[in-house]
């Protein structure tokens, strides 16, 4: 049965003398090496030199402030649910008298970790966040010397007030619209009250 | 006698730092060329262009741990790559660099030593070359190391004979001297040896790659079947030696095929354009453009080494042997045979 029309006969056909020499062959090969001498290196001198990226590009994660400098997350763990890579932990705190300006609503985030290593830069938490809280931005995570190091905590997560990160690029009206649509794997677990059922963390 | 010695003592240290400087930036030149050949931009940051890189990877390798195998034979493991590089440089003692300069009415040679016998001397030199490669592989008491060494001596054995013969062939049509200044002086009155000689110079360097341990030749460094050939249980300076070495012998093969076929530090038209100049003879700006003609021929041949190197694939080992016993050995046999009767012809061999 023929599979692929690719099939060649094996020739084995004694070399000419011109073939024998090589010297031909040898002249042919450097003359296309020479060639390369003249064109232009692809390269990218990277610390000077940085490749564009896309404005939708997924680098490091940022827990967003409202606009009073509140933090949005209400550690309702849909993030750590969408993670498949398992790599967002965290634990809730009730908000206390005289901390409304720190957490908008009444629960909220003590710790939010995120594992560098196992994080795979989807985008699923930021497309699962109710709370249009965390958000991938354009930064790249730093190099580390020790693994724990890349367990990034509130301390590097959470946005400095003084230094907002803008995210106007990927929070537009069309991706607001796309989070609302209620076939999402998101949408139908917080629907159908499976968070505290289906959770097997 | 005390100029003398001065002089001497001036040249010996200049084409040691020639050589030296020369090989250095061989290296760095080598990583820029392959870089450039396969659309890279090779190092550029050590310094403006990477012109520091040579300097930054000598201090690293001196800086690196030094091991001496417990099993090796420590004094022998230390002479190898020392007499290698000894070899290395001393081919360089007999090549004329650049024409005699006059001095307080003296003709003072560019070059260390004009012995009657350049030539043999050149090829005896080149052979014990290959001494410091067996020596420092048998040392190092390592299998690999061995059969680089051992690789390394059979093909500088295997080559020398058709170089040998090619160089018996180049003396015969150019006059019959064997000292290096007089080749290049009879080129300077006619053509170059080249063109005399063109399946002689294609023998002598192909020969030359093979005898400098350059690819397609490098089968007793061959990394794919060998871990590292013959330096194997180097390291450190050691091993730097031993591939500094390399690019000192590359620059001293370049030197001598520009001496011998090419003509060394002569162009076409020099004279005219010495007279158009007003320079006369035995001025130092006359040696200066005859040192630059040489360096940029080397250049080239330099070049050539490396853009061969980075075309061609290794040769198998029993190719290798072919090609230097059953090709190059009966066609230097023939060139010499043809070079007999095309001078017969000319007039040059007297019966």
């Amino acid at each position: 049965m023929q599979l692929t029309n690719r099939k060649v006969v094996v020739s084995n056909k004694k070399q000419s003398f011109a073939e024998k020499l090589y010297l031909p062959a040898i002249a042919k090969g450097m003359i296309i090496t020479a060639s390369h001498l003249f064109k232009k290196p692809p390269t990218i001198m990277y610390p000077e030199q940085k490749r564009p990226i896309a404005p939708v590009w997924r680098g490091q994660h940022v827990l967003k402030r409202d606009e009073n400098g509140a933090e949005r997350c209400t550690s309702c763990g849909m993030c750590a649910i969408a993670c498949p890579a398992e790599a967002i932990t965290m634990t809730s705190g009730e908000r206390k008298k005289g901390e409304e300006h720190l957490y908008r609503e009444e629960k909220y985030a003590a710790t939010y970790e995120i594992d560098m290593l196992r994080c795979i830069f989807c985008g699923l938490c930021e497309e699962a966040c109710p709370k249009e809280a965390i958000f991938l931005t354009d930064r790249l995570v730093d190099v580390e010397f020790e693994r724990n190091d890349f367990i990034y905590g509130k301390d590097k997560l959470v946005e400095k007030i003084d230094k907002r990160i803008d995210v106007t690029k990927r929070q537009t009206p069309e991706v607001l619209a796309f989070k609302k649509i209620p076939g999402l794997m998101h949408n139908k677990l917080f629907d159908d009250k499976k968070l505290n059922k289906g959770n097997k963390h | 006698m005390t100029a003398f010695i001065i002089y001497k003592a001036i040249m010996c240290v200049g084409v040691f730092l020639l050589c030296l400087g020369a090989a250095a930036y061989a290296t760095l030149w080598e990583r820029k060329f392959a870089a450039f050949l396969q659309d890279r931009k090779g190092p550029s940051r050590a310094g403006w262009g990477g012109i520091f890189q040579p300097l930054a990877d000598g201090v690293k390798m001196f800086m690196k741990e030094e091991i001496i195998p417990n099993v090796s034979n420590r004094s022998l493991f230390i002479l190898g790559p020392c007499l290698f590089m000894i070899t290395a440089v001393i081919t360089s003692a007999v090549v004329p660099w650049a024409k005699p300069v006059m001095i307080n009415g003296h003709m003072y040679d560019m070059q260390i030593t004009d012995i009657n016998i350049g030539v043999i001397y050149l090829l005896g030199v080149a052979s014990i070359g290959v001494y410091g490669i067996m020596i420092g592989g048998w040392a190092s008491n390592n299998k690999f190391a061995l059969l680089g060494a051992v690789r390394a001596s059979s093909q500088m054995i295997s080559y020398e004979i058709p170089m040998g013969i090619a160089l018996i062939a180049l003396i015969i049509s150019s006059g019959g001297s064997l000292s290096l200044k007089e080749i290049v002086e009879q080129q300077d009155a006619g053509f170059a040896n080249f063109v005399w000689q063109p399946l002689g110079f294609l023998i002598f360097f192909i020969c030359a790659l093979a005898e400098t341990n350059r690819a397609p030749f490098d089968l007793p460094e061959c990394e794919t079947e060998l871990v590292g050939g013959y330096h194997t249980e180097y390291s450190s300076m050691k091993l730097g030696l031993f591939l500094f070495a390399e690019y000192i012998n590359m620059f001293i093969s370049s030197a001598v095929i520009a001496t011998m076929y090419f003509g060394g530090y002569n162009f076409p038209f020099a004279h005219e354009l010495y007279e158009k100049l007003g320079l006369a003879d035995g001025s130092v700006w006359i040696s200066l453009i005859g040192f630059g003609v040489l360096m940029a021929k080397i250049f080239g041949f330099v070049c050539l080494f490396m853009w061969i190197r980075w075309t061609l694939p290794r040769f198998r080992y029993d190719q290798l042997m072919n090609l230097g016993w059953k090709t190059l050995l009966p066609l230097s046999l023939f060139n010499l045979l043809l070079t007999i009767v095309i001078e017969y012809f000319r007039g040059n061999i007297h019966f």
